[in-house]
C-alpha cells in the first residue's frame, strides 16, 4: 500500500525552512540526515508522507522532515499513527520515538502496534537516558546509571528494546545506529516490510549519556564488536574469521573461529529474517562476549491491521444497503395515524 | 393457589399513569421482562419511561440482596417524563427482591411474589428472621401471593425440560401475567420468543407455554381480589411512526446520522467501560454506513487513534464514562491545540474514582467544561432524554467539524440505558454541513493555522499534493503554524481559542415550561429533564410562578441565558451531584442559584422536585399571583453592577 507512485525528490525536497534544535553533535543529525538520503532512495512522495511522533528529543523529527508531520503527546504517537492508518491505509507512515516515550509512558501503544501488525515504519531512538527533561535514567538504561534522578545510580534492570518487540509478536525487527553507513539499508528493509517494522536505532546523547554505545559504534574496533546481519548469508565478524553457531548441547549461541573462510566447517549458521527462534536468541546474545547483533534481525510478514479491518468492513457490510431511513426505522415499530 | 389478604386497594383503573417496578435476581431475566414489557407498552401506544437498576457484579450470588436487579417502567394514557417516583405494582421474585424494593411502593400497591422462591434457605440469604409472608410486612399493601415456580414447571412440562431450564421461564410466566393484568396482546413477544430461539424450538415453545400460562392466569383468577385488568388508551401523539430507543441507541444512530450529514466516514475508537460500552456494541453493528470501530488497548490509546483518524480527514469519535475521560484528558488538550475535529461521548456515573459503575450521576459537568490542562475551552451539549441524544450527537458532529474543535456530549447511565418511545426523525430532515478540506493554500503562502470567518483554521488532510505541514501539541504561531513560544503569539493563540469556543453558533435559549419570567426558574440539564418536568408542571398547576429551563449547551451558554435568569426571582438549579451547574451559571451570571443536589446513584423523584418549589412558597396562603417570601438563608442578589 506504501507509496504506489514512485516521486523523483532529492534529499534537499526533505529539509524543512525549521531551525534543527538538537545539541551540536547529537546522534539525531545523523539520523535525520540517513533518513532524507534514504527517502529520494525510496521514490517517496512528501505527500504522501506523514512522519507521527511523541515527545522528547527525537519526536521533534517531524518539524524537520518536509512532509506531513504531527507532533502528538508523551508515548501516544502509536495509537494516533493506528488512527492515521485506518482512517487512509494509503499513507506511508513513519513512527519516531525514543526509549523514553516508546517504552516506558509509551511502551503499551508501542506493544499493541506491533502485535496489531500496523503498516508503518517505527524509528526507536534508544540513547538509554531521557534527554529532553535532562537527563534522567531510562527504561533502557543500564544498571548503576547515574543521573539526576538516580544519583547514585540506577537500580531496576534495563529493558531490551529487539526483545521487547519479538515478544510481543513483531514481525519485522531491525537494529542500527545514529552514524552507521549502513542505516540506509536497514531503513529501506524496514520500508519494504508490509506491517509495524521497527527499527532500535542505538543514538548518542553526547550531554547526558556519552559515548554509551562505544563499545559497537566506535569504528575502532568495529569488525569485532559488530555481527551485521545478511538474509542467506553466514553470520560472520571479525573480517570473517569469527562467526556464531549453534551449540547442539546448550541449544545457545556461541562464537566459533572460522579457519581458511571454512564457516561451514566451523559450523557458522546463516542468518534467516524469517526464523523466529534464531531471532530471539540473536537479541538475548549479551554484548561483550559476543558483538552486537545488527540490521535486519527479523522480517517474515503477515496481513496488515488495516487490510484486515477493511476487509472485516467490507465482508460485514456484504449486501447491506447504507439505508439510514430504514436503520432508524429498524426493530419494531407503530405508527400513529392522524386523527 | 394464590392467597390474597384484605388490605386497602389502589385502584389502577383510576389512574391515568401506572408504575411497575420488576424485581427480581440478576439470573432471573428482569432487565429482558422489563424491557419487553416496554415494547408491549409502547406498541399499545401508551408514552412510557424506564429506569433499569442492576448491579455492578456479572453474576452476584444467587438469592442475595446486592444480586438483585430490578427494571421500572412508568407508561400512561398521558404525557410520561420519568420512570415514576413509587410504583403501583412491584413484582417480587424471590424475598432478597421484596427486601430491597418494598420500600419503593407505593402504600396500598400491589405486590405480587412468586411464594416458590420463599424457602427458608432464600429468607436466610435476604436476611428474614420471619417470612415477611407470616408477620406484617406486607400489611399496608394489597398481595398477590403465586407459587410462579411451580406453575411455571407444570406449564413447560411438556417439553421436556431440566428444572433449572424449566424454571428460567418463570420471568416469561410474570410477563404473561402483566400482559393480561394491562391489556395487551401476546403476539408480539411470543413472535419475539420464536425469532430468538430459532435454532432451539423448544426453548421458544417452552417460553411461550409460560407466557400463555401466565396470561391464562389472569383472565381465569379474575377474581375479586388485587388482580384486576386495566387498560390505558394510547397517548394522543403526533402522527407518524415511532418506535422505542435507549440513549446508548439515539446516539450511536445520531453518530452516524451527523457523519453522513457532513459526508464523512467515521472513526470510533473505543475502550469497553459501562455504562458507555454500549455505543461501541452498536456501532460495531454498523459498518456498511462507512464506520470503522477500533477497540484500542486502552482509553487513551482509543482518543487518540480517533485524533489520528481526524488528522486524516475522518470524523473521529470516542467515548467512555468519568474514569475513561479522565484519562482521555491530555489527548483533548492535543485535539484543542491542533483544532482537529473529534466527537467525545461521556456516559457519566457515580464517581470518583471506580465509584458507582451501574449507577447514574451527573457529575462530570466540571471535567467537560474545566476539566483539562492549561486554558483548553471546548464545547459540551447534555442530552436530556433517550431520543434528545439523537440531535445531540448530530449537534455535536457540526459543532466539531464546523469549528475544528473537539466537541464533549454529555449522557449519563439513565438516558444510556432508559428507553423511551421515539417519532422516527426523517434523516433528509435535517440541515446538511458537509465538511470542507483545503485543498490548496488560499494565498501564496500555505496558512495552516489561518482563521475562517468561524475562527475555525483549514483542515487540510495528508496526502494532498503541496500541502505539506506540520502541527503538534507545542503552541502555534498564528497563521503558520509553526512553533512559537514568544509571549505575545501564546496570548494571541489563548485568546483566539477561547474566541473561536465562546463564539460557537448555538439557539437561544427556550423556557421549556411557564412563563419566560417569574417568581422562580427551575434550570435543569442533562436526564434529570423528566422529574424536573413534572415536578414544575405539578407546581404551576396549583397557581405557582415557575418556570422550567432546560439547558443543552452547557458551554458556551446560550447568549440569551443571562437576561433570561435576571428575569425570575430565584433560581433553583436541580442536579446528580454537589452542585456543578449552579456554580457555573453563578460564575457566568452573577445569579444567586441555588443547588438542589442528589448523589444516591437514582434519579430524582418528581415529589423532590415538588418538594423544593414548594418551599420557595412557603407561608403564602394558597400562593395566589406567585409572591414568594423572602428566605432570610439566601445570598443577597447582586446589585447593578452586571444587570
Amino acid at each position: 500500500m506504501n507509496a504506489p507512485v514512485k516521486i523523483e525528490t532529492t534529499l534537499k525536497d526533505w529539509e524543512t525552512d525549521q531551525e534543527v534544535r538538537w545539541c551540536p553533535g547529537c546522534g539525531d543529525y545523523a539520523i535525520l540526515k540517513a533518513v532524507q538520503r534514504t527517502l529520494p532512495e525510496l521514490g517517496c512522495d512528501p505527500a504522501n508522507t506523514v512522519f507521527i511522533s511523541g515527545i522528547g528529543c527525537s519526536s521533534r523529527f517531524p518539524y524537520y522532515i518536509e512532509s506531513y508531520g504531527f507532533h502528538t503527546i508523551h508515548g501516544r504517537a502509536p495509537a494516533v499513527a493506528t488512527g492515521v492508518k485506518l482512517a487512509n491505509p494509503d499513507l506511508d507512515v513513519w513512527l519516531v520515538t525514543g526509549d523514553g516515550d516508546g517504552l516506558s509512558i509509551g511502551g503499551n501503544h508501542l506493544m499493541h502496534v506491533l502485535r496489531r501488525n500496523v503498516n508503518m515504519q517505527i524509528l526507536l531512538f534508544n540513547n538509554e537516558i531521557y534527554g529532553l527533561t535532562k537527563g534522567q535514567a531510562s527504561p533502557t538504561s543500564r544498571i548503576g546509571t547515574r543521573s539526576p534522578s538516580t544519583p547514585t545510580g540506577s537500580v531496576d534492570s534495563p529493558t531490551r528494546v529487539a526483545a521487547f518487540a519479538l515478544g510481543v509478536g513483531a514481525r519485522f525487527v531491525a537494529r542500527g545506529f545514529d552514524v552507521s553507513k549502513k542505516l540506509p539499508e536497514v531503513l529501506k528493509a524496514a520500508h519494504a516490510h508490509q506491517g509495524a517494522a521497527i527499527i532500535e536505532i542505538y543514538q548518542n546523547c553526547i550531554v547526558y549519556n556519552k559515548d554509551v554505545f562505544d563499545g559497537f559504534a566506535a569504528p575502532k574496533g568495529a569488525e569485532d564488536s559488530q555481527l551485521w546481519l545478511e538474509d542467506g548469508e553466514p553470520m560472520l565478524f571479525a573480517n570473517g574469521a569469527k562467526g556464531v553457531a549453534l551449540d547442539l548441547e546448550t541449544l545457545a549461541l556461541k562464537i566459533v573461529d572460522v579457519v581458511d573462510g571454512d564457516w561451514q566447517a566451523a559450523g557458522v549458521i546463516r542468518h534467516n529474517v524469517k526464523n523466529r527462534s534464531i531471532a530471539h536468541m540473536l537479541v538475548e546474545l549479551p554484548f561483550g562476549p559476543f558483538p552486537k547483533a545488527l540490521g535486519v534481525i527479523y522480517d517474515d510478514p503477515a496481513p496488515t491491521f488495516e487490510t484486515l479491518v477493511a476487509e472485516e468492513r467490507e465482508r460485514a457490510s456484504e449486501g447491506k444497503e447504507p439505508n439510514l431511513s430504514a436503520l432508524l426505522a429498524k426493530g419494531q415499530t407503530w405508527t400513529v395515524d392522524a386523527e | 393457589m394464590a392467597t390474597q389478604k384484605a388490605a386497602p386497594r389502589s385502584d389502577l383503573s383510576q389512574q391515568d399513569a401506572i408504575t411497575v417496578r420488576f424485581a427480581g435476581d440478576s439470573g432471573d431475566g428482569m432487565q429482558l421482562t422489563g424491557g419487553q414489557f416496554t415494547l408491549s407498552t409502547a406498541l399499545a401506544g401508551n408514552d412510557l419511561a424506564t429506569f433499569p437498576d442492576f448491579p455492578a457484579e456479572i453474576r452476584a450470588p444467587q438469592g442475595t440482596l446486592f444480586g438483585v436487579s430490578a427494571f421500572q417502567i412508568n407508561f400512561g394514557a398521558r404525557e410520561v417524563d420519568t420512570a415514576g417516583d413509587t410504583p403501583d405494582v412491584l413484582v417480587a421474585m424471590n424475598p432478597a427482591a421484596l427486601k430491597t424494593n418494598l420500600p419503593a411502593l407505593k402504600p396500598g400497591g400491589l405486590v405480587i411474589i412468586d411464594t416458590g422462591e420463599f424457602t427458608k434457605r432464600n429468607l436466610d440469604k435476604a436476611k428474614y428472621d420471619v417470612s415477611p409472608l407470616e408477620d406484617d410486612t406486607l400489611a399496608k399493601y394489597d398481595t398477590l401471593q403465586l407459587d410462579i415456580s411451580d406453575m411455571t414447571l407444570e406449564a413447560v412440562k411438556p417439553f421436556g425440560l431440566g428444572k433449572k431450564e424449566a424454571l428460567r421461564c418463570k420471568n416469561m410466566w410474570t410477563l404473561g401475567l402483566a400482559l393480561w393484568m394491562f391489556d395487551r396482546p401476546r403476539e408480539p413477544l411470543q413472535n419475539w420468543l420464536r425469532e430468538k430461539f430459532a435454532k432451539k424450538p423448544d426453548i421458544a415453545d417452552a417460553n411461550i407455554a409460560a407466557l400463555d400460562a401466565g396470561h391464562a392466569y389472569g383472565e381465569t383468577a379474575e377474581l375479586a381480589g388485587p388482580l384486576q385488568q386495566v387498560h390505558l388508551d394510547p397517548v394522543p401523539t403526533a402522527p407518524g411512526l415511532y418506535r422505542t430507543v435507549t440513549g446508548a441507541e439515539a446516539i450511536s444512530l445520531g453518530l452516524v446520522a451527523g457523519a453522513r450529514l457532513l459526508r464523512l466516514p467515521m472513526f470510533f475508537g473505543g475502550y469497553p467501560i459501562t455504562p458507555a460500552s454500549a455505543i461501541l456494541h452498536h456501532l460495531a453493528k454498523l459498518k456498511e454506513f462507512n464506520v470503522t470501530t477500533f477497540q484500542a488497548e486502552d482509553e487513551i490509546a482509543a482518543i487518540c487513534a480517533a485524533i489520528g483518524a481526524s488528522y486524516a480527514g475522518s470524523l473521529g469519535v470516542t467515548s467512555s464514562s468519568g474514569p475513561g475521560i479522565a484519562l482521555k484528558g491530555e489527548a483533548m488538550g492535543l485535539g484543542i491545540m491542533t483544532e482537529l475535529p473529534l466527537v467525545i461521548i461521556n456516559s457519566q456515573r457515580g464517581g470518583p474514582s471506580t465509584g458507582l459503575p451501574t449507577k447514574t450521576e451527573q457529575s462530570d459537568l466540571y471535567q467537560a467544561v474545566y476539566g483539562r490542562n492549561g486554558d483548553a475551552p471546548m464545547p459540551v451539549i447534555a442530552a436530556r432524554s433517550p431520543g434528545d441524544a439523537f440531535e445531540c450527537a448530530i449537534e455535536a458532529c457540526r459543532i466539531a467539524v464546523q469549528y475544528m474543535t473537539p466537541v464533549m456530549l454529555l449522557t449519563d447511565g439513565y438516558i444510556a440505558n432508559a428507553s423511551e418511545p421515539w417519532q422516527v426523525p426523517d434523516p433528509d430532515s435535517f440541515e446538511r454541513f458537509p465538511a470542507e478540506f483545503l485543498t490548496e493554500p488560499r494565498g501564496e503562502q500555505l496558512l495552516p493555522y489561518k482563521r475562517n470567518e468561524r475562527g475555525a483554521r483549514p483542515w487540510i488532510k495528508p496526502g494532498t499534493p503541496g500541502m505539506m505541514h506540520r502541527i503538534g501539541g507545542i503552541e502555534k504561531a498564528a497563521d503558520t503554524g509553526h512553533i512559537d513560544y514568544s509571549p505575545d503569539n501564546h496570548q494571541l493563540m489563548t485568546d483566539l481559542r477561547q474566541n473561536k469556543i465562546l463564539g460557537v453558533d448555538i439557539p437561544d435559549q427556550d423556557v421549556c415550561l411557564g412563563e419566560s419570567s417569574g417568581t422562580l426558574a427551575v434550570v435543569g440539564w442533562g436526564s434529570s429533564y423528566g422529574p424536573i418536568h413534572q415536578g414544575v408542571k405539578r407546581a404551576i398547576a396549583k397557581g405557582l410562578s415557575v418556570s422550567h429551563i432546560h439547558v443543552r449547551h452547557i458551554w458556551p451558554l446560550p447568549g440569551n441565558l443571562g437576561d433570561l435568569l435576571r428575569g425570575f426571582d430565584h433560581v433553583l438549579v436541580p442536579e446528580m451531584n454537589t452542585g456543578q451547574f449552579k456554580t457555573v451559571l453563578r460564575d457566568q451570571y452573577l445569579v444567586d442559584a441555588q443547588p438542589l443536589t442528589k448523589t444516591s446513584g437514582q434519579p430524582f423523584a418528581i415529589a423532590e422536585i415538588e418538594d423544593a418549589i414548594g418551599k420557595y412558597f412557603d407561608g403564602i396562603p394558597d400562593n395566589e399571583g406567585g409572591q414568594v417570601a423572602v428566605n432570610e438563608q439566601q445570598l443577597p442578589s447582586p446589585v447593578g453592577g452586571d444587570e
